[in-house]
């Protein structure tokens, strides 16, 4: 048996408190906890990328992360990209090259594709297809998904 | 069945002495949790207090010197995929590394972790033991060092005893010079389980096998070092002859066959073997 726990972090640039038990998973914390419901879960089970966060700057699958973990570090969630002026670039490729159709793999596919271009490597096709590899989406086949992240990745710095 | 997480304690020590105490108090040592939360999730998760060892710098990172090269035991697979010294010096644990997973998980999942969880098909474990690593490992009675290929006794059963932890593995370096060869062969290329791997690295002298390691990958019940194989290879002119596999002892399971692993692992060894010549 354990007690709750309260977690201090930052969550899309916002400190927030939140109790959690230490076992939970980040994904749950996020999801009930804070009610960003943005971060999906797929198979809870690591494989599916749905639940992929930035938690300290490295892209993380949220449903293997012990809350405890988590507490005092950073994370970026998909409602964090974008803001008042409108959509974060990949957010918009992905609009702008009809990339989803449930939508449900899309808020994980947008969190992975912009780890991918951050970290400065090469935006070649073999590379973004690497990058995106622990991603599963059932509906589009991904050329769409490929296109937008090569739209938004070759448009970056 | 999910667990129910409010019937599972974990604490977060914040040094090595302190996790060994807990550990030795019957504490379940978490690393990155890839495996652990799995079987938390999936409601087998057996040990009810867990020991997170995220606080433990002194156990992360890579060493070199100009015989050995170290690595903490909470390295993750991201930093040994795209260390520079892992790729030059271990090629073959850099390949694993960047197949081991997606992005996400290769940022989560740790060395030591994925020795200590014991699966027959580790990937990190074959290029390991073509290395011929030693683990270091720590109790609060001491250190003692233990060859990697004597770690694993059967299946899920290691050389690691209560109070325990896996604190570094040791390697030595200049073996980036033999001709190896990393394998993977599952599902589809990108993030799935293993059914068959292969890591292989050879010295060839004057058209020789002057020295050679060879370990298997899900072919028996832990990773499998192939002495004999090895025996029968070594000194053998190339083009070489397929060398016995009986230290093979493969399963029908959910993810393979015996005979389709068999067959692909004398594929692959031809396919090495091959590579040589």
């Amino acid at each position: 048996m354990s007690d709750q726990v309260e977690l201090l972090l930052q969550v899309n640039g916002a400190a927030r408190r939140v109790e959690a038990w230490p076992l939970e998973r980040l994904l749950d914390v996020l999801r009930h906890g804070l009610g960003l419901k943005g971060t999906k879960e797929g198979c809870g089970e690591g494989e599916c990328g749905s639940c992929v966060v930035i938690m300290d700057g490295k892209l993380v699958v949220s449903c293997l992360v012990p809350a405890l973990e988590a507490d005092g570090s950073s994370i970026t969630t998909i409602e964090g990209l974008g803001g008042e002026a409108g959509l974060d670039s990949m957010q918009q490729a992905f609009v702008d090259e009809g990339a989803a159709q449930c939508g449900f793999c899309t808020p994980g596919m947008i969190m992975a594709a912009n780890a991918l271009c951050q970290g400065g490597r090469t935006m070649d096709h073999a590379s973004i297809r690497e990058g995106l590899a622990g991603n599963l989406c059932r509906c589009t086949g991904y050329m769409k998904i490929l296109a937008a992240v090569r739209k938004a990745g070759g448009a970056r710095p | 069945m999910r667990a129910n997480v409010s019937r599972y304690d974990l604490r977060a020590p914040d040094g090595l002495t302190e996790a060994l105490h807990l550990v030795s108090n019957g504490w379940k040592p978490l690393a990155g949790g890839t495996d652990l939360m799995v079987l938390l999730e999936a409601g087998k998760l057996a040990e009810r207090r867990l020991a997170g060892l995220w606080k433990l710098d002194e156990l992360r990172g890579i060493e070199v010197g100009d015989e050995t090269i170290t690595l903490g035991a909470l390295t993750i697979f991201a930093e040994l995929r795209h260390s520079p010294v892992v790729g030059l010096n271990l090629p073959l644990l850099a390949s694993a590394a960047a197949e081991i997973g997606g992005v996400a998980n290769q940022n989560r999942a740790t060395l030591g972790g994925n020795l200590a969880n014991a699966s027959p098909a580790a990937d990190a474990a074959p290029a390991l033991l073509v290395y011929d690593a030693e683990l270091e490992i720590v109790s609060l009675e001491g250190t003692r060092r233990v060859p990697y290929h004597q770690f694993h006794r059967g299946y899920k059963e290691m050389d690691l005893r209560a109070g325990e932890l896996i604190a570094r593995i040791h390697l030595p370096n200049g073996r980036g010079r033999w001709q190896g060869c990393w394998r993977k062969v599952a599902t589809r290329a990108a993030q799935a389980i293993t059914k068959v791997s292969l890591a292989a690295a050879a010295r060839v002298e004057e058209g020789r096998i002057a020295e050679i390691r060879i370990a298997y990958g899900a072919v028996a019940p832990y990773p499998l070092r192939c002495h004999r194989m090895e025996a029968a290879l070594r000194g053998a002119a190339l083009p070489a002859q397929l060398p016995p596999f009986d230290e093979l002892a493969p399963i029908d399971d959910f993810r393979s066959t015996a005979r389709y692993r068999l067959k692909v692992a004398r594929n692959l060894m031809e396919t090495f073997l091959a590579s040589l010549a």
